[in-house]
């Protein structure tokens, strides 16, 4: 009996054992890239490459910037990105001095990393200006800037902040203009539009012939090296590897142009580009378009509900339950509000970076971001009705003989009621509101075509996100609406 | 007779010296209504909060139909009826479940628990119709009779009342005291009526409780307590009020 017992056992655990060493080779390859069309375009080069040698490839597009990506893999929740030299050695890194490939691959080694062979394109940063700017103000050099102090100069917010970027050209150029920071997708606009004179670009970018814009010499050679190359996990299989270094030396930087340019302004997909690209080289077959604007629209719309509901049903039961522990203790209450306001006010961003190195990119941090936003209103409700019931009425309840689960369900909840239904209603159309930022940690949503068309300057595709959001903050007031009529009694409505 | 409460050599009091009541020793008879009177701060009120352990004593007894009053006082404030100033009725439920919500609790079954709304009902002199409405949607006086419908429905053997007409306006009062004495005849139920009114007390009472900075100033039947004031402050406070 005994030995059939551990036999059993034995049997099971390998199978387990079998099961998991299955599922860790079948895993897919998870594949993300940044936030703007170039970092999608080769994401997608990357993928289709994989998925052209019959590997299968999970896509987490869109992060919300460097670190974010960097962290992740790291984490090791996804496996591969693609990154530029210059930014791993100067912004992950801090080593300026280190700019070859292999010199990084030895700083990055003990983390489980290397970057691969570079794809073949330098994208470095630029300062660009529209030709005419730069013909009646004489700017040929970044360093002609600095006779102009009025020129309206606005860069990415990255840029803003990099050690390499803004702060260090300042510097080098002797550049003492106020400057302020925009989304890179809109730089291009309002360039466009004139109403700035001077932006960060990216030497691949398609916009610079579109919009005849001049890029400003570094003649003091200011920006390094930015070497577009895979950054991947070294745990990755051997094919997994030789599908990636296949790509190598492919992509020179009139082709990634050229191709920047085709999902920017022929609004093509970075997939059927990619395809293309990868086509003309024998990389692989022709493919259709997959997916269409319905389906994108039903799964983005879904995921967004599936993010808010889950955390506001936690933010519910905890914000309630932790309301009903602490509100007959007015100095924890207030420590318990206080805490949450401070929450509140930071930003969701930021938050969301915060959240990576616990709980890595995808729906948990999302999850937990929407339920500490969620939980202000909702607790603060709950605890100004709970400690603001008539007295009458408490000291009633007490000498009539009602234990206290009996005061709570006959006289605390029901009178509190209104007020916390009005907190759950405001928490759930500021998580509706919050949840787009979802997409920047890969948790998709209806933020990832705002976060695609952001990267495009895709005004199409940003309503896309933006239209389906409104109007599941309109329904979800109405849905709410229709609940409080039908949970609280009329004689508390009014 | 027995009593139905007594308090032996009580002392209570809310900030460090500063005793509400001092040494309070008083019998209440059963079956009859004790009015205690007094002005705001006299203690009156504590009087009543220790009689449904809302309150402690910091020292002496409190016995409630010869016993003390247990550990555990859910049991016993059930048995014990309160109906307060402005009825105190749950805004959120309608009148029935306002004077039903402790019967259900105790798991009655339905048809015993709607005989007995109907009967409170009647003898409260409210219609019918005003059952299934929300307490605002009552006049003053009405929702005082609803309160004390609630505070009967269990049928206590006592009842505690603190200040429970003083918000209903002179004309409608009147009414409310007649049925309030035929009810306590009915239930055969012991009441302890707090108030700052004398002619309240007067009317309703047959024992009167006088209090005074936390002490009895005087207690004993009505008739007694007006024929002969036991002191200066006692005159006073009938001169003042029933002339």
């Amino acid at each position: 009996m005994n030995c059939r017992a551990v036999a059993l056992l034995l049997l099971a655990a390998v199978t387990a054992g079998v099961a998991l060493a299955e599922t860790a080779e079948t895993a897919p390859v998870v594949i993300a890239s940044k936030n703007f069309n170039e970092s999608y375009i080769l994401a997608e080069v990357i993928a289709q490459r994989l998925e052209a040698d019959g590997i299968a490839v999970e896509r987490r597009f869109g992060l919300g910037g460097t670190l974010i990506c960097f962290d992740a893999l790291v984490a090791g929740e996804i496996d591969l990105y693609v990154e530029y030299t210059g930014t791993l050695s100067q912004a992950i890194l801090g080593s300026p001095e280190v700019t070859e490939v292999d010199a990084l691959n030895e700083l990055i080694a003990d983390r489980g990393l290397a970057m691969r062979s570079p794809l073949g394109f330098n994208n470095t940063y630029a300062m660009a200006t529209p030709r005419a700017v730069a013909e009646s103000r004489g700017l040929e050099r970044i360093g002609d800037m600095a006779a102009h102090g009025d020129l309206k100069v606005v860069v990415s917010h990255e840029f803003l902040e990099r050690d390499d970027g803004w702060p260090g050209l300042s510097v080098a150029y002797g550049l003492d203009m106020p400057v302020t920071g925009i989304e890179h997708g809109l730089a291009y606009q309002a360039i466009a539009e004139g109403s700035i004179d001077v932006t960060d670009a990216y030497s691949t970018d398609g916009e610079l012939e579109r919009y005849d814009l001049k890029v400003l010499a570094d003649d003091l050679g200011y920006f390094p090296e930015y070497l577009a190359a895979p950054l991947v996990r070294t745990d990755l299989p051997g094919p997994v590897l030789d599908a990636i270094d296949s790509l190598a030396d492919r992509i020179d930087a009139a082709r990634m142009q050229a191709m920047n340019a085709e999902v920017v302004f022929a609004k093509r997909s970075f997939a059927s580009v990619a395809n293309e690209f990868l086509v003309a080289e024998g990389l692989s077959e022709v493919r259709g378009e997959t997916g269409n604007l319905i389906r994108a629209l039903g799964r983005n719309t879904l995921q967004h509900l599936k993010l808010t509901a889950t955390a506001l049903v936690g933010a519910v039961i905890f914000g309630i339950g932790l309301s009903l522990l602490v509100f007959r203790k007015p100095m924890v209450a207030r420590a318990v509000t206080y805490f949450c306001g401070l929450l509140q006010t930071v930003p969701s961003i930021a938050l969301l970076a915060l959240l990576i190195p616990l709980l890595g990119i995808g729906m948990a941090p999302a999850v937990l971001a929407l339920f500490l936003y969620s939980l202000l209103p909702i607790l603060r409700n709950t605890l100004t009705a709970l400690t603001t019931i008539d007295p009458t009425l408490i000291r009633v309840a007490e000498a009539m003989g009602l234990k206290p689960g009996e005061q709570l369900r006959h006289v605390y909840l029901p009178l509190s009621a209104p007020s916390m239904f009005a907190g759950i209603r405001t928490a759930a159309v500021i998580s509706i509101g919050t949840a787009t930022l979802a997409a920047f940690i890969g948790a998709g949503g209806l933020g990832d075509p705002i976060v695609t068309g952001l990267a495009l300057n895709d005004t199409n595709l940003i309503l896309q996100g933006a239209i389906p959001a409104a109007v599941l903050a309109i329904l979800t007031e109405l849905v709410f609406d229709g609940l409080e009529r039908w949970l609280i009694p009329a004689s508390l409505r009014d | 007779m027995s009593d139905c409460v007594r308090f032996e050599n009580v002392w209570k009091s809310y900030l460090p010296d500063q005793p509400v009541l001092k040494d309070v020793s008083l019998a209440l008879p059963t079956g009859a209504t004790t009015a205690i009177v007094g002005e705001s701060g006299s203690g009156k009120t504590t009087l009543l909060q220790l009689v449904n352990a809302v309150q402690e004593p910091d020292r002496g007894t409190v016995l409630v139909f010869d016993e003390p009053i247990p550990e555990d006082p859910i049991r016993f404030r059930r048995q014990i009826g309160y109906s307060v100033q402005g009825a105190g009725l749950f805004p959120h439920m309608t009148n029935r479940e306002n004077v039903t919500l402790l019967a259900r609790l105790e798991g009655w079954a339905e048809n015993k628990i709607a005989e007995r709304f109907e009967a409170l009902l009647e003898e409260m002199e409210l219609p019918e119709e005003l059952a299934d409405r929300f307490p605002r949607e009552l006049s003053g006086g009405q929702q005082q009779r609803v309160g004390l419908c609630r505070a009967l429905m269990l049928s206590p053997r006592l009842l505690l009342l603190d200040e429970p007409f003083s918000a209903v306006d002179p004309i409608t009062r009147v009414g409310i005291y007649e049925r309030f004495r035929e009810v306590q005849a009915q239930e055969g139920v012991s009441s302890l009526l707090v108030t700052h009114d004398m002619r309240e007390a007067v009317k309703l009472a047959q024992m009167l409780v006088i209090v005074a900075e936390g002490q009895v100033a005087q207690a004993g039947p009505v008739a007694d307590v007006l024929a002969n004031p036991a002191n200066d402050y006692v005159a006073e406070l009938l001169r003042g009020q029933l002339e």
